[in-house]
């Protein structure tokens, strides 16, 4: 079978195929809690928005990029038991069974496409390991691994991915001016910087951040039971 | 003007051979005075607060620690003020808490108040071994009463939880409320909400599910017959409700 991993050196493009919407990870369909926000009257126009993305940024985004940062170094390990305690932290970060529930569905479906697109035994390995998904973040992680990024790298996507897949859902949800909310995320970006380095800091101390926000595990409990929506979560 | 505090106070529990719970360790420190108010199978404490406080810079400490057998319930005489130091430090309040096989530990003391221009750090540690069982609330209220009424900001809590059980974590979260937090009162954090809580139960039948129309969840946490009740409400009264099954 021919070698197809691709050498090393193409980092960048790597990086933007990961975060690029069109990636086949499935995160287009989840809306990181901004449907439920919507609905409960939280977010009605751009300010709120942007209050909504710099709290999940500075919680579960800065969770998500140092655990992910983590699962970058970890997977360099062939000894699975270092992953496998990141799922657990993650586990342990995630009170809400919904948030839960969509993390490692996440996980699942990133896991699927960078095994096609970046084959590696780390990835087999957390394949093995967790045939129910793990959690996104740790696959993030590892996928950075195998497709040669590095922990820094893995961090600033999930911070990234933490406030985008909510900016875009806003658009369809509130008719919201893309160009407004393209603003607003490009406002954001010293900041997605600023929490990416905090996270990198976290992950090499060892000292993994917990940073939660208490709406966002409400309003997914609440978003879990409808039965009609657009969005997964 | 007065100096940080440091304190160190220990609660232990043990069985005391005639279906009681005895309490070998009661030590007060500092501020925190401890009174054993109730025997019985369930030993009960109240701390109570001998001084104003937490002060800026004060660095206070409880461990409790409830050996295999025994049953412990800890309240408070009053809430805990968080209060403004000389020089601008925070605060720093460290619980620890080991609870044994067949054990069980009741921890429901009543709101940490954060006032005007304080900043606090809450980190609690708990230690569950398997078959230990639990009962923890958690109570947050930015502002007094008076500060928000003469239109003041609140003060900053922060405040981490982890919790293991039986060697695995089952739950780890820190909130940081407050002026200087990013977006802390924002959608997807308190929401104009001025009070924040939890109930943990572990062992124990879980508290039902809260009702429609309130910002609470029930949360069944990965470990074992571990839930998390986590509620939001406009002040601290509301709260309890929320929060009392």
């Amino acid at each position: 079978m021919p070698d197809r991993t691709p050498a090393p050196g193409g980092a960048t493009a790597v990086l933007l195929l990961l975060a690029d919407g069109r990636f086949p990870a499935g995160g287009h369909a989840h809306s990181g809690g901004a449907e439920a926000a919507v609905r409960a009257g939280r977010i009605r126009d751009q300010d709120d928005l942007a209050a909504f993305l710099t709290g999940r940024l500075h919680t579960t985004g800065l969770t998500a990029a140092a655990l992910a940062a983590a699962a970058t170094a970890a997977a360099t390990d062939p000894d699975p038991d270092r992953l496998d305690d990141l799922d657990r932290a993650a586990d342990a970060r995630t009170p809400s069974p919904a948030l839960r529930a969509t993390s490692r569905r996440l996980g699942r479906q990133l896991l699927r496409a960078a095994r096609a697109a970046w084959p590696h035994p780390a990835l087999d390995r957390l394949a093995d390991r967790h045939p129910r998904g793990a959690h996104h973040p740790v696959v993030l992680g590892t996928t950075a691994h195998a497709a040669g990024l590095t922990p820094a790298q893995a961090a600033s996507l999930a911070a990234y991915e933490s406030v985008n897949g909510p900016a875009t859902a806003c658009v369809r949800l509130l008719g919201l001016d893309p160009y407004r909310v393209a603003a607003v995320l490009a406002r954001l970006a010293p900041e997605l910087d600023a929490v990416t380095a905090e996270a990198v800091r976290a992950a090499e101390q060892g000292d993994l951040p917990a940073a939660s926000a208490p709406l966002l595990d409400i309003l997914a409990e609440q978003h879990s039971t409808w039965k009609v929506r657009l969005f997964a979560s | 003007m007065s100096t940080a505090v440091v304190a160190d106070a220990r609660i232990t529990a043990r069985p005391d051979g005639r279906g009681g719970t005895a309490l070998p360790v009661l030590a007060g420190g500092g501020p925190i005075a401890l009174r054993r108010t109730r025997g019985g199978a369930t030993a009960r404490v109240t701390v109570i607060g001998a001084m104003a406080g937490p002060l800026g810079g004060d660095r206070l400490a409880l461990r409790i620690d409830v050996r295999p057998g025994a049953a412990l319930h800890v309240g408070s005489a009053a809430a805990t003020i968080s209060l403004p130091g000389r020089d601008g430090r925070p605060a720093r309040w460290d619980l620890d808490f080991t609870v044994a096989e067949d054990a069980e530990l009741h921890w429901l003391p009543e709101p940490v108040v954060a006032a005007t221009g304080s900043r606090l750090l809450t980190r609690t540690r708990i230690t569950l071994a398997a078959g230990a069982r639990l009962h923890y609330r958690e109570e947050q209220v930015l502002g007094r009463h008076h500060d928000l009424a003469r239109g003041a900001p609140p003060g900053r809590l922060t405040s981490r939880l982890t919790v293991r059980q039986a060697g695995r974590p089952i739950l780890d979260q820190q909130t940081d409320l407050g002026p200087g937090a990013p977006a802390w009162d924002g959608p997807a954090s308190l929401g104009g909400h001025r009070a924040a809580g939890h109930l943990l139960t572990v062992g124990h039948p879980a508290p039902p599910v809260p009702p429609p129309g309130h910002d609470a969840a029930l949360l069944t946490l990965p470990g074992t017959d571990a839930t998390l009740l986590t509620a939001l409400a406009p002040d601290a009264l509301r709260l309890r409700r929320l929060l009392t099954p």
